[in-house]
């Protein structure tokens, strides 16, 4: 019996073996114009010029390699443009994971007056594009700008400014997901901690907090990665490199007036990613283990 | 600490689901609050504990009313079904939580977590997490958390329905134990009435948001006041049959179809003459005997130490105990006694006792 079930097996063992490989086939031809273009984009920083994926020099042959696409890192104002960027992700984070974190524990707790139908307006204001608002924010900013001393930080043509306008636009995401995250954590883990002698806001800092620590990472993760690619908004509402993020300093160089320098394009791109992969790199683990162990035990 | 509850309310636009209760509990006395899910017992604990504020009502502790007392200031501990554990913080944190928010010095509270921990048998556990214990151990670490501030008032919720049915016992006996030793007044909720029975002073019977019963477990099996708290205490549950109760000659018959029992005096009595009404009997109290009711056996249900056997009487059908031993089977003829001196009458309108009323 068991003799013939082994011989099954070894029988079907070259099918099963192409079974299991045909996902893998149909997966890496679906990605394989990603990984082309990623690769021409590697390739291109290095070179001269390409000729499909080929680095060639200027004659056509193949060969060319240079370092000249990368000399915008020895003009200082790349180093601010990234400090800028960096400057509005990181405000980004922590605006919206602040204000998210405290509203959604509110609306996923609390009983207040509106609470339904402020739950009902975000979610329209979310679906408002901010294409629409462009007008009215500048306004907005404009009148910011004219207040004394605050106006210096967050008004038009400010990193900060640029970073509020952000933040609001990503508050009612921010703020559903957030919510959401509330509303797993058992009512019993806070009733406990307000019989124990805890106030409410210790009871949210000390005891829910850390239980969506997982979903506040990957709201957070996710500011980033929108803050540091934002361009509509720094765009419109910045004048001039003083203030631009890398983006907008990217698209200089496609302008419409002159020729784009391709490669150049590219190394500066692939300059942006960097951070952006170092950052995910050490939120990942906190990423994965949204599901791994967020409220385990004590459920 | 002794508790008082008067005409205690709570309501949730027109969903009542607490409706006028009022106890009192005594210093030092284990009361349960047992009824169905749903009923308001767990809303009745909130309310106590000071989660939820009540519609209306009095909620005192030792004379003081203190309905608007935040939960912080009531110097209660609780322990809840889902054990409500901090999941980010080791066993000693959890246990030491209340006390670091009492602001404790550091020296006393070592002393009284290690103390607290040693008692409930999880000393050796302090640095784990939780996630790393079994359902008994976080039961008792969740205990341990609920002591370590010396409440007066202790609550549960529950506490035992997630343990398997052999911890579960040995749970039971513990915190008995450990009730009695400490001499804290507890409020215990349970829809279990085995837990009840066994573990209560007094027990808060609740339906529909209403007290229905509040007496001391002997009493409630005995003489249950409600055809609720008759079918509700008591494991396998009462038999309930439609009867009409006369007098014949100075004595009392219970009569149905395919059955004819005498009754007692004392209790045929205040049954006699009321039409049609519901005759109730405990399992135990009905035995099988050479004559007397006929019926057929229609389920046998091995228990182990005993069968419990539905038997068909008419268009009725009775549960009882049985020897095993006797080698039942379905389809068996048999004859019935019934210990009517153990009988109880209800109203089958009103739903309440004939015999016990207030």
């Amino acid at each position: 019996m068991t003799a013939t079930t082994f011989e099954t097996e070894r029988k079907s063992g070259v099918w099963h073996t192409l079974g299991r490989a045909i996902p893998y086939i149909l997966l890496t031809i679906s990605i394989l114009p990603i990984v082309v273009g990623y690769a021409w984009v590697i390739i291109a920083t290095f070179s001269v010029r390409t000729e499909g994926l080929l680095p060639v020099d200027r004659a056509g042959h193949i060969g060319g390699f240079t370092l000249q696409n990368w000399t915008f890192l020895s003009d200082p104002e790349i180093w601010k443009v990234t400090l800028n960027t960096f400057g509005i992700a990181i405000g980004m984070v922590i605006g919206v994971g602040f204000v998210s974190s405290l509203a959604g524990y509110a609306l996923s707790r609390m009983n207040f007056a509106g609470r339904k139908g402020f739950l009902g307006l975000t979610l329209i204001l979310h679906a408002f594009r901010p294409e629409m608002l462009l007008i009215a924010i500048f306004h907005v900013l404009l009148f910011i700008g004219g207040i004394p001393l605050i106006g210096k930080f967050i008004g038009f043509n400010t990193v900060g400014g640029v970073a509020l306008v952000m933040i609001s636009l990503e508050l009612p995401l921010g703020i559903w997901l957030m919510k959401g995250f509330f509303d797993n954590v058992t009512w019993d883990m806070e009733r406990s901690a307000l019989i124990d002698g805890a106030s409410r806001f210790r009871v949210w800092w000390e005891i829910i907090l850390p239980q969506v620590k997982p979903g506040l990472a990957a709201l957070a993760i996710f500011e980033f990665v929108s803050g540091w690619n934002a361009f509509l908004i720094p765009f419109t509402f910045t004048l001039g490199s003083k203030v631009s993020n890398l983006p907008v300093y990217l698209n200089r160089f496609s302008g419409d007036t002159s020729l784009v320098a391709w490669n150049q394009v590219a190394a500066i791109g692939l300059f942006s990613l960097i951070p952006v992969l170092i950052f995910f790199i050490f939120t990942q683990e906190s990423l994965l283990s949204i599901y791994g162990g967020g409220s385990k035990g004590g459920v | 600490m002794k508790v008082e509850l008067e005409n205690l309310t709570k309501q949730w636009g027109n969903v009542i689901g607490v409706d006028h209760i009022t106890l009192d509990v005594r210093d030092g006395e284990f009361v349960a609050l047992l009824g169905p899910s749903g009923c308001g017992k767990t809303t009745t604990l909130l309310m106590i504990a000071g989660i939820y504020k009540p519609t209306a009502g009095f909620i005192r502790f030792d004379g003081q009313v203190v309905n608007r007392v935040e939960p912080k200031d009531r110097n209660i501990g609780m322990v809840f079904q889902s054990y409500a554990l901090y999941p980010h913080m080791t066993v000693f944190q959890n246990i030491s939580y209340p006390l670091k928010l009492k602001k404790t010095p550091k020296e006393e509270m070592h002393r009284r977590v290690q103390q607290v921990a040693d008692m409930m048998d999880i000393g050796h556990l302090m640095d784990r997490k939780p996630a790393q214990l079994s359902g008994g151990q976080q039961q008792r670490v969740a205990l341990g958390r609920a002591l370590v501030k010396e409440p007066q008032l202790l609550l549960f919720d529950e506490p035992l329905s997630n343990l398997d049915a052999r911890l579960r016992l040995s749970m039971r006996g513990e915190i008995k134990r450990l009730q009695m030793d400490l001499g804290v007044t507890s409020v215990y909720v349970t829809h279990d009435q085995v837990e009840a029975m066994t573990m209560a002073d007094r027990i808060a019977v609740i339906k529909g948001g209403q007290l229905q019963a509040y007496d001391n477990p002997e009493a409630l099996y005995d003489r249950p006041r409600t055809l609720f708290i008759g079918s509700f205490v008591g494991n396998p549950p009462m038999n309930f049959l439609e009867v009409a109760v006369t007098r014949e000659n100075g004595e009392y018959h219970a009569r149905c179809a395919g059955l004819d029992v005498a009754l007692p005096p004392d209790r045929g009595e205040k049954a006699a003459g009321k039409g049609t009404l519901i005759l109730g009997i405990r399992p135990e109290d009905v035995t099988l005997a050479e004559q007397g009711v006929a019926g057929e056996i229609y389920v046998v249900e091995p228990l182990g130490r005993d069968d419990l056997l539905d038997v068909r009487v008419g268009e009725v059908s009775v549960r009882l105990l049985a020897d095993p031993a006797l080698g039942l089977r379905m389809g068996n003829h048999v004859h019935l006694n019934f210990n009517t001196r153990k009988a109880q009458f209800f109203d089958p309108q009103t739903e309440k006792s004939l015999l016990w009323t207030d």
